[in-house]
């Protein structure tokens, strides 16, 4: 125990598998302030190893914040409490000595517990597959500047393209509602001339993969634009419901094979 | 299915269905609202209110079955829609943030639409069969004020009424700006003041509502 270190008690979530029931185990740790919550997870992993025990499983990958590999429930938050963070980015130096941190896996349907903090968020990679993409053959590198893209256009889809596929969008939503990461997928591409010629194909095939795999409807609470680590706008929301309600009127397309 | 009722059983479909019955409800309400503050003339102002009414009957009667149509879209729709969102959730979190990163208004419509809708279910009961199933024409004409006043003069009506309409303006103050993002109008310059103006209008609107069982329950009509 060096100086320094808080004490924390951490309730977390254990589940032996995806049938298995779940439930809360306490631990009690000392992390240094300067660790992440992923750190402080790893810590305890070390100890419960030692001691022959089942370490805790959750995910991540690049712990910068970049990758949305890791995602855990912190005290009610997706990613935790901090605004604009992923996991991996929270500090305990935001807790206080002798706090309960509560962590728990991100619930949907859509998103089974594999095991313990580890949720299986393939529906995404299926939303991808279904029209995430533009169809451009490849060649030669085009010229910078061929297309003339307005500043403010270019903008709205990088903000857009920022969404990392995290998935605390349908964590934080009381309806499990993918619809801020199927909204930032189709604006990224939507609002630029490279996706024109898809645009209303790609909206209609990513909506309806994403109702199929059972995901919430949107009920605009815009809880999601709150949680997301990468501050994604609800504006997008408006603009798939926008595409996707023209797509329907105006174009040629009566059945949607995904 | 045919690609038109593909759209509509579709997650946006389901919340366009909410938002264009939505918006038309709350038009209606408008225009409620103004014809009853007739109540306040008196009984004269009120009776020759509803005589107007009862002169266009037939327009009245095609305008009663479209709204009775809304209704049932928003009611039937909104059920639903809560029924798969539950059923997309089943598990809920030990710890939950909700209250930090959702209104009040936008989590309880459910609550809100269901005793509205009962709250509904009774007003029809109650004044709308009065004033149309209630002996003949002549018999029953310039009692309507009288109907009203009676029932205002019940504690428990008066108070359900208030109740009812006040949460309507929570229903209201998501359902507003709800209905315009679904549409896809969420626009940098133009959507705050449409979130303004859907608290504004709620608030009048359940004041409007609740004002008038509170006037004759205090003041008997006198």
């Amino acid at each position: 125990m060096s100086a320094g270190n808080i004490n924390l008690k951490l309730k977390i979530w254990r589940q032996s598998g995806m049938r298995a029931v779940g439930a809360f185990a306490d631990y009690q740790i000392s992390v240094s302030p300067d660790s992440s919550i992923l750190e402080m997870l790893d810590d305890l992993n070390n100890d419960l190893e030692k001691q022959g025990k089942d370490p805790v499983v959750f995910e991540s990958d690049c712990r910068e914040g970049i990758c949305g590999t890791c995602g855990l429930v912190i005290n009610g938050h997706p990613h935790g409490p901090k605004p604009k963070i992923a996991t991996c980015q929270l500090h305990m130096r935001h807790f206080n000595e002798g706090d309960t941190v509560w962590i728990e896996p991100f619930r949907a349907k859509a998103f089974p517990v594999i095991k313990d903090l580890m949720v299986d968020r393939e529906g995404f990679d299926k939303i991808m597959h279904a029209g995430g993409y533009v169809s451009i053959n490849t060649g030669g590198v085009p010229d910078a500047n061929e297309i003339p893209i307005p500043k403010d256009v270019a903008s709205t889809a990088m903000d857009a393209a920022e969404c990392i596929g995290c998935g605390a969008c349908v964590a934080a939503c009381k309806n499990a509602s993918a619809m801020l990461f199927v909204s930032a997928k189709v604006s990224q591409y939507s609002v630029l001339p490279q996706g024109q010629p898809e645009k209303y194909e790609r909206v209609q095939k990513m909506v309806k993969v994403m109702d199929e795999l059972g995901f919430g409807s949107c009920t605009n609470t815009y809880a999601c634009e709150a949680e997301c680590p990468k501050g994604i706008s609800v504006k997008n929301i408006a603009r798939l419901n926008r595409d996707f309600i023209m797509s329907k009127i105006k174009s040629n397309t009566t059945e949607i094979e995904v | 299915m045919g690609w038109l009722a593909e759209s509509l059983n579709s997650s946006i479909g389901k919340k366009f269905i909410m938002a264009v019955t939505g918006l038309s409800l709350i038009s209606f309400l408008l225009i409620h609202l103004i014809g009853n503050f007739t109540l306040y003339g008196g009984p004269e102002a009120f009776n020759g209110y509803v005589e107007t009414l009862e002169i266009v009957k037939p327009v009245i009667r095609v305008i009663e079955l479209v709204l009775a149509l809304i209704f049932i879209l928003h009611i039937f729709n909104g059920i639903k829609l809560w029924y798969e969102n539950k059923k997309a959730r089943p598990d809920t979190y030990a710890v939950d943030s909700k209250k930090e990163n959702t209104t009040f208004s936008s989590r309880t419509m459910i609550i809100s639409g269901s005793i509205v809708f009962i709250f509904l279910v009774l007003h029809l009961a109650t004044f709308w069969v009065a004033f149309n199933f209630s002996g003949d024409t002549h018999e029953k004409a310039m009692v309507y004020y009288s109907v009203v006043l009676e029932w205002f003069q019940e504690g428990w009506y008066a108070g359900f009424y208030v109740i009812a309409v006040l949460l309507l303006g929570f229903h209201l103050n998501h359902g507003f700006q709800s209905a315009f993002q679904t549409f896809g109008w969420n626009h940098k310059k133009y959507f705050p003041f449409i979130k303004k103006l859907g608290t504004i209008y709620a608030i009048l609107m359940a004041v409007g509502f609740a004002s008038i069982p509170i006037y004759f329950f205090i003041n008997g009509g006198n």
